[in-house]
């Protein structure tokens, strides 16, 4: 038994460094075509959804709204699809894509700085530390002002980022192994108490009743309901945390070798390591305060990102990032679509990151990556 | 001081209060010269090669450097799959600012260090998949594009087999003899201080030790001292040359005392 799993492990592993090696040759280490994938999907999110729009229709409506008033004769045009168009949808798109888009960018940037490539910033208490600060912010009674709310949910997530690293250091002396792992459980089921703890106390600017539900389905990384002020809270994050993350990308590669080697190179290590710390704090709080918490997004993107492009994070946090918001805008449209209910996002992330996660899981020990 | 001198005194580093590694430690060692560094397991020799590199601050004394330093750690696994050329790129570092990526100039510079170690062929190798010591030359040519005038090497063949040993020793004598470098390097192997080293120093005792001329150090009862074995001098030929160095007394075993019997 144990010799067939050995030798399904080899076929695996030559089948992925086969594909790795064809990918590595072509177009693919060049995320152009990746952005036009993604620009498509978007596109087709438009008229994809329960009210039905064709794509002439939607093209229609988009060439009226960007040419002049009056080029084009618009009173063919349905003032309802006119509206989800333009109002409705584009905010929901635009949550999901700049979401999954913050989400594989955190977690190459996590996964490249902790030299760990089984953390994500749901696993390391990024997401819970957000979450709780966001929650807090809602008991509070700050429910209209969004940027209090992403200063708490930043706030909170670098604390637990703070909190797992030194955790995992006191415990296991270097804070890239499984320590690390572990700490972010256990920062992270703290923080999750927090959370359950403020859902349960009442409190005068915070009645329970439908806002505690309406919390506890935004918890569970939720995209409806998603508005411009929304959107732009988790475009603005996004945007301005990516491009500290793609500058600071080949840097990235130079801390996954450990501090000893990459102090001797010349750089300075823990001034790099709070620069991330924070980018990467505020880019999950962005998301998680407009979406609530997106489980394994973070940790499965790097990889498949990783099989398509290589290690080197020069090419590696390009590809997270459209392969983030590609994966997290297709869920999205899937539960939104096909799944009239509307599952959360976050729990249909889960449900196909967790065997994701079990193979990679299983792939280590078959030496997937490298062991160190 | 001349650039690429490397000098320190009165060195000393505690990890916890008043429980010293090491104390009142001092060498130097001029451009283009070797310092080989010797001690056994616990001696501090890591802690005082951090130190050496500023990785880590000394509990007292100064160390004195003129000139770039580059690191060559012991053999080590990266965690990601990068290429042998990712991997010497990164002694760029110091030439490339916080939010910029390397140029193709990095690129082919690094090229030209790989072609310098012989490696040019294997340069979008993963790193991970090559021999022990292909991995050090890969370091060596790391070192080479970084552009540095001391190099510091921490046991840089401890894992190699003899083969690999040898041909390492001959790359550090060649940094230093044509590339001008100054080379500091930790080892285990007495005669592999012999072999390349100008100076050595070594480490007796908390604030016990012995820097000088290799020939002034690497005496039988110093090594004697240091690694609690009898040492005998050898002489060979090598290349029509004779040469002298150190080797321990090890306890036979049975079979060596049987066939030397039989003899």
């Amino acid at each position: 038994m144990t010799e067939l799993s050995k030798k399904f492990a080899q076929r695996i592993n030559n089948f992925t460094s086969q594909i790795r090696l064809r990918l590595s040759q072509s177009q693919w280490t060049n995320p152009g075509p990746l952005a036009v994938i993604l620009f498509l999907c978007v596109l087709a999110s438009l008229f994809y959804g329960s009210y039905p729009v064709t794509a002439s229709r939607t093209l229609g409506i988009l060439i009226n709204l960007l040419l002049p008033s009056g080029w084009l004769d618009s009173s063919a045009l349905d003032l309802k699809e006119i509206a989800v168009i333009t109002i409705i949808r584009p905010p929901r798109i635009l949550v999901a894509v700049f979401s999954g888009v913050a989400l594989g960018m955190s977690g190459t940037a996590l996964q490249g700085m902790m030299r760990n490539p089984l953390v994500g910033p749901d696993l390391v208490g990024v997401s819970s530390g957000a979450a709780f600060g966001s929650v807090l912010g809602f008991w509070l009674g700050l429910f209209e002002k969004p940027v209090i709310i992403l200063a708490m949910a930043s706030i909170g997530g670098c604390c637990a980022l703070l909190l797992t690293m030194a955790l995992a250091k006191m415990v296991g002396g270097k804070s890239d192994g499984l320590p690390l792992i572990l700490a972010g459980f256990f920062v992270g089921a703290f923080f999750l108490a927090c959370v359950g703890l403020l859902l349960y106390v009442n409190n005068p600017f915070y009645p329970r009743g439908q806002r505690t539900y309406n919390i506890i389905y935004w918890l569970l990384g939720m995209f409806r309901g998603a508005d411009s002020a929304k959107a732009l809270v988790v475009t603005l994050t996004t945007l301005i945390g990516g491009v500290v993350l793609m500058g600071l990308r080949w840097r990235i590669n130079l801390l996954s070798l450990g501090d000893l080697d990459a102090k001797s190179l010349g750089i300075d290590v823990s001034w790099l390591r709070w620069l991330l710390i924070i980018t990467v704090s505020f880019m999950v709080a962005g998301q998680v305060s407009v979406s609530g918490v997106v489980a394994w997004v973070g940790l499965i993107i790097p990889h498949c990102a990783r099989m398509l492009v290589g290690p080197d994070h020069r090419r590696l946090m390009p590809t997270s990032a459209l392969l983030g918001g590609l994966f997290v805008l297709g869920l999205d449209n899937f539960t939104r679509t096909v799944i009239k209910g509307e599952i959360p996002v976050g729990v249909l992330s889960g449900f196909i990151g967790t065997p994701l996660i079990c193979f990679l899981f299983w792939k280590t020990k078959t030496k997937g990556w490298n062991e160190s | 001081m001349n650039l690429g001198d490397f000098s320190f005194g009165n060195l000393g580093h505690a990890y916890l209060p008043d429980k010293w590694i090491f104390r009142n430690y001092g060498g130097e060692v001029s451009r283009g010269q070797i310092l080989s560094l010797l001690g056994p397991n616990g001696s501090g020799k890591t802690t005082l090669l951090k130190i050496l590199l500023g990785a880590l601050k000394p509990t007292e004394g100064t160390v004195k450097v003129n000139g770039q330093v580059a690191f060559v750690p012991q053999l080590f696994q990266v965690a990601f799959d990068y290429t042998a050329l990712d991997m010497v790129l990164m002694g760029r570092a110091k030439n490339i600012g916080l939010f910029s990526q390397p140029t193709k100039e990095d690129e082919e510079a690094s090229l030209r260090a790989l072609e310098q170690v012989g490696l040019a062929e294997m340069a979008h190798r993963p790193f991970h998949e090559m021999s022990g010591g292909q991995r050090q030359l890969i370091i060596f040519a790391r070192a080479l594009v970084a552009e540095a005038d001391i190099l510091i090497l921490d046991e840089p063949t401890s894992a190699l087999d003899l083969k690999n040993q040898n041909a390492i020793l001959e790359w550090i004598d060649r940094l230093a003899r044509q590339k001008n470098l100054t080379v500091i390097f930790s080892t285990h192997h007495p005669h592999h201080a012999y072999a390349v080293a100008d100076r050595a120093l070594l480490m007796l005792g908390e604030s016990n030790y012995a820097a000088g001329a290799v020939n002034d150090v690497l005496t039988e009862s110093n090594l004697s001292k240091l690694y609690e074995l009898p040492f005998r001098r050898v002489c060979y030929e090598y290349k029509s040359q004779s040469v002298e160095t150190l080797i321990p007394v090890l306890r036979p075993t049975k079979t060596a005392l049987a066939s030397a019997e039989s003899y």
